[in-house]
């Protein structure tokens, strides 16, 4: 399977995603700089964390119009698994392709720590190599994590079963405990704690690792070739 | 050349975690009369003369200065700014 990382100017959590994926998971990973402008040879998607533009204006807002954009939305569109962590997160409600927006954390701190999430939805192709309810240790990293959505979009999210992460101790805020979130289609995932920092046990945590392990398992599945 | 003054704030519907600590500082000051603190941004673009002015002032806003889904945005449009 061959994951696109894109790469933004202020990226810096891309050399962890290429980690994650290419010596642990095991894939082809490939840099894909925020001004090119194809992805079609890529299976999946991956916005790593960082502060892209500087978050000059916004977390995102500016990456949000990067040429590449234009062919991560179409790759959502046509359905491939696409993951957007912090930063990626934030470029992903900036793009529109998921609902509600980030403010500062609620204490006004940039946090910096592991955390415990609770799997949520588990029938999702970013999460079937976990047990519904299971309690993992993700880091955050985040300044700017507190997620907000209007009440009709927190219902919806709620009703279709999107959210995917929930935080045990919410540390920043986010309405409902929010910690990820899916499109309706569930092929777009983001999520403020970073997986891909914890894909080892020499990190703290591999708990990480059964996220990109899920992709890789729904990709597969999909791609059976019958000899 | 027109000098436009854009405002961007939270929504009223929507807590402001930055104003709530300049309130609690301000009456840790003893300014008790402050009600409440909304923290915002404030732009000023320089803009040529240009048709529709209004009309793409209203888009830079919504496309880019402003997220929609959490924060309102108001301009002033001055005219006849030297260079």
């Amino acid at each position: 399977m061959k994951f696109a990382v894109i790469v933004f100017p202020g990226s810096n959590c891309d050399v962890d995603m290429y980690h994650a994926i290419k010596d642990e998971l095991g894939e082809e990973a490939v840099y894909v700089r925020y001004d090119e402008q194809n992805l079609a040879n890529y299976d999946a998607i991956l916005l790593p964390g960082g502060f892209s533009y500087g978050d000059y204006l916004r977390g995102g807002a500016i990456a949000r119009f990067a040429p590449i954009m234009p062919e991560v939305i179409k790759a959502a569109e046509a359905g491939k698994p696409v993951l957007g962590v912090c930063n990626g997160f934030q470029i992903l409600l900036e793009a529109g392709l998921l609902p509600g927006a980030m403010k500062r954390n609620k204490n006004l701190k940039f946090m910096c720590r592991p955390v415990t999430l609770r799997v949520q939805n588990n029938e999702t192709m970013f999460t079937s190599s976990y047990e519904k309810g299971d309690e993992i240790t993700i880091p955050i990293a985040h300044g700017e994590g507190n997620y907000y959505c209007d009440d009709e979009t927190l219902a919806q999210l709620k009703e279709e079963k999107r959210i995917a992460f929930t935080y045990a101790d919410n540390p920043n805020g986010s309405v409902e405990d929010i910690a990820g979130i899916l499109n309706a289609e569930g092929n777009v995932l983001g999520m403020m704690p970073h997986p891909e920092r914890a894909v080892d046990e020499l990190l703290g945590s591999a708990d990480g690792l059964n996220l990109f392990k899920s992709i890789l398992r729904n990709w597969r599945e999909s791609h059976v070739t019958h000899a | 050349m027109y000098k436009v003054k854009v405002y961007v704030t939270l929504k009223e519907s929507v807590l402001d975690p930055q104003g709530s600590a300049v309130k609690n500082s301000l009456h840790s000051l003893s300014y008790n009369e402050v009600e409440d603190v909304r923290i915002g941004k404030y732009l000023e673009l320089t803009v040529k003369d240009t048709e529709n002015l209004d009309q793409r002032i209203k888009e830079i806003c919504e496309k880019l200065l402003a997220n929609t889904v959490i924060e309102d945005y108001t301009y002033e449009i001055e005219e006849g700014v030297a260079q």
